[in-house]
């Protein structure tokens, strides 16, 4: 980039073969770019949800309505059966791909030497090695895992690209994040919630968080979306949600707005 | 028309930019393909009933410079295949040499070439990611063609980065921003592509590479277009855009030196 501006700051007349002999050419390749979406996870007693918009971009242009962003991992490659595990990446979708299909062979290996499916705890570890080796050329990707824990409750971590993590109860990951991640704050940690009538000024109680119903979180998960489709360009098209419970891994989609 | 002969005849600096003296170094390091050189312009594809249609127009680009107008763009793959091919020449041909290969290397096994476009898509898709990784990127971006592995219409698109998306209709580079909202108007995401005929889809085509040859100042009006369906593939290579009308060339105006 520097060369070229020295180059133009000396630039006189318009002759294409007398001047800059010297200076390297730099790279010019840049290799990440971004398509956009946005993903949310909730957990509850007893099951979690990993959900995410199917729109992919690149600049102003839809690339496709149709691209998932939550995958199973651990289960068959074609159907996801067999997976007790669920992943949601969004940011750069080919390193997303990458991820998923790295961590989805970890799992598996996992299963075939050690004979028993790899815990949540286990795989969000895993997960964080994963991603922290490539700390100096990232991942580009937002991470979301999420399954059941050993006592059957709902886990789910969140990541950032190079590693760090943390077991939360909600999290909105991408382009939406900061329209959703207030929303869930409120509507699922109950912040800036108090009990009515308990009290004036600072004696006001907070309403304490509790796990939700799941046909609640069903509902949260919806209207975050059809929130942030309002709002943000590069979500829409379809809500792809991922449910898992003790039953099994449920996935549904939905219609966005397409515009 | 200024007064130094030397940039008599070049683009104007103060329309183009400067022309970057770098293209012509000979010496230093050893360099990865940081830009394109010999290119090409949009791919565009659609799928319909049994099948999906791929076509290119046939020019390669030096820059502004229209430099080979014979350029096979469509590279057939196995029997039930094509790769469409945007951006760099060069990385097109060493892609085909190494599908070609690949095709070879198959055809030699005992179960014979089995692979389909949905595998020869996720392998270019590899390869691609892989240089991106290694900072030595295939400066192109590509259409795969065919059918996938429960024999259904399959196209998706795969580029420098090895960024993947699949939908019924798709273009590349240009035809991302012109053909694909005609296509999207023709065949709307509610109408089934079992409702889209052959000719439909090859219609749908040529007003995509005409309207694209109109606005798209790096494309040519010889085009390729490769229909493939389950019977094989109908690849034909040397056609002419018809019917085009430069009628509403004439209310243009106000360009260039051009001040009436």
């Amino acid at each position: 980039m520097t060369s070229l501006m020295d180059h133009q700051a000396r630039e006189t007349v318009g002759y294409s073969f007398s001047e800059s002999t010297a200076g390297v050419k730099q790279h010019g390749f840049y290799p990440y770019t971004d398509n956009g979406g946005s993903t949310l996870g909730i957990t509850g007693s007893d099951f979690a949800i990993l959900a995410g918009d199917t729109r992919s971009t690149s600049g102003y242009n839809i690339n496709s309505r149709m691209v998932p962003k939550v995958f199973k991992i651990g289960g068959d490659d074609e159907t996801g059966e067999g997976a007790n595990i669920i992943l949601s990446v969004v940011g750069f979708a080919a390193d997303g791909t990458a991820l998923k299909e790295r961590l989805d062979t970890v799992v598996k290996m996992y299963k075939y030497q050690h004979g028993k499916p790899m815990s949540v705890s286990a795989c969000a570890q895993r997960l964080s090695t994963i991603l922290y080796q490539k700390r100096f050329f990232p991942y580009y990707v937002h991470a979301i895992l999420a399954g059941l824990d050993e006592e059957g409750k709902g886990a789910l971590y969140s990541y950032d690209p190079v590693g760090s993590y943390e077991r939360e109860q909600c999290r909105a990951a991408g382009a939406a994040a900061s329209l959703i991640m207030p929303f869930l704050d409120n509507q699922v940690n109950f912040k800036n919630q108090y009990i009515p009538g308990s009290g004036e000024g600072h004696a006001l109680v907070a309403k304490k968080p509790e796990p939700l119903p799941l046909e609640t979180v069903k509902g949260l998960v919806r209207d975050a979306f059809t929130s942030a489709v309002e709002r943000h360009i590069e979500v829409g098209d379809n809500l792809q949600m991922v449910i898992i419970t003790k039953a099994g891994i449920e996935e549904v989609y939905h219609p966005l707005k397409k515009d | 028309m200024d007064h130094f002969p030397g940039t008599w005849g070049r683009p104007r600096n103060d329309v183009y930019g400067a022309y970057d003296p770098s293209y012509l170094q000979s010496t230093g390091p050893k360099t990865h393909t940081t830009s394109p050189a010999v290119t090409g312009t949009s791919v565009v594809g659609v799928k319909f009933n049994g099948g999906v249609a791929l076509a290119t127009d046939n020019l390669a680009s030096y820059g502004s410079l229209a430099r080979f107008t014979d350029t096979k763009r469509l590279r057939v793959f196995g029997d039930q295949a094509v790769v469409g091919f945007g951006g760099d020449v060069s990385d097109m041909q060493y892609l085909d040499r190494l599908l070609e290969s690949i095709d070879i290397r198959e055809n030699y096994s005992s179960h014979g070439n089995m692979l389909n476009a949905k595998n020869l898509h996720t392998y270019l898709a590899k390869v691609f990611y892989k240089r991106r990784s290694e900072f030595n990127p295939l400066w192109n971006h590509v259409l795969v063609a065919g059918f996938d592995g429960e024999g259904k219409p399959f196209l998706s698109s795969a580029d420098l980065l090895g960024t993947t998306f699949s939908a019924p209709h798709l273009a590349t580079g240009f035809g991302a921003h012109l053909a694909v909202p005609i296509l999207r108007r023709l065949f709307p995401e509610e109408k089934p592509i079992e409702e889209i005929s052959r000719e439909e889809a090859v219609d749908a085509l040529k007003q995509c590479l005409k309207v694209l040859f109109y606005r798209d100042a790096r494309s040519l009006d010889k085009y390729s277009i490769a229909v493939i369906t389950k019977e094989g593939i109908d690849l034909k290579e040397d056609e002419q855009l018809e019917g085009q009308s430069w009628a509403f060339a004439e209310r243009i105006k106000g360009y260039g030196a051009q001040t009436v």
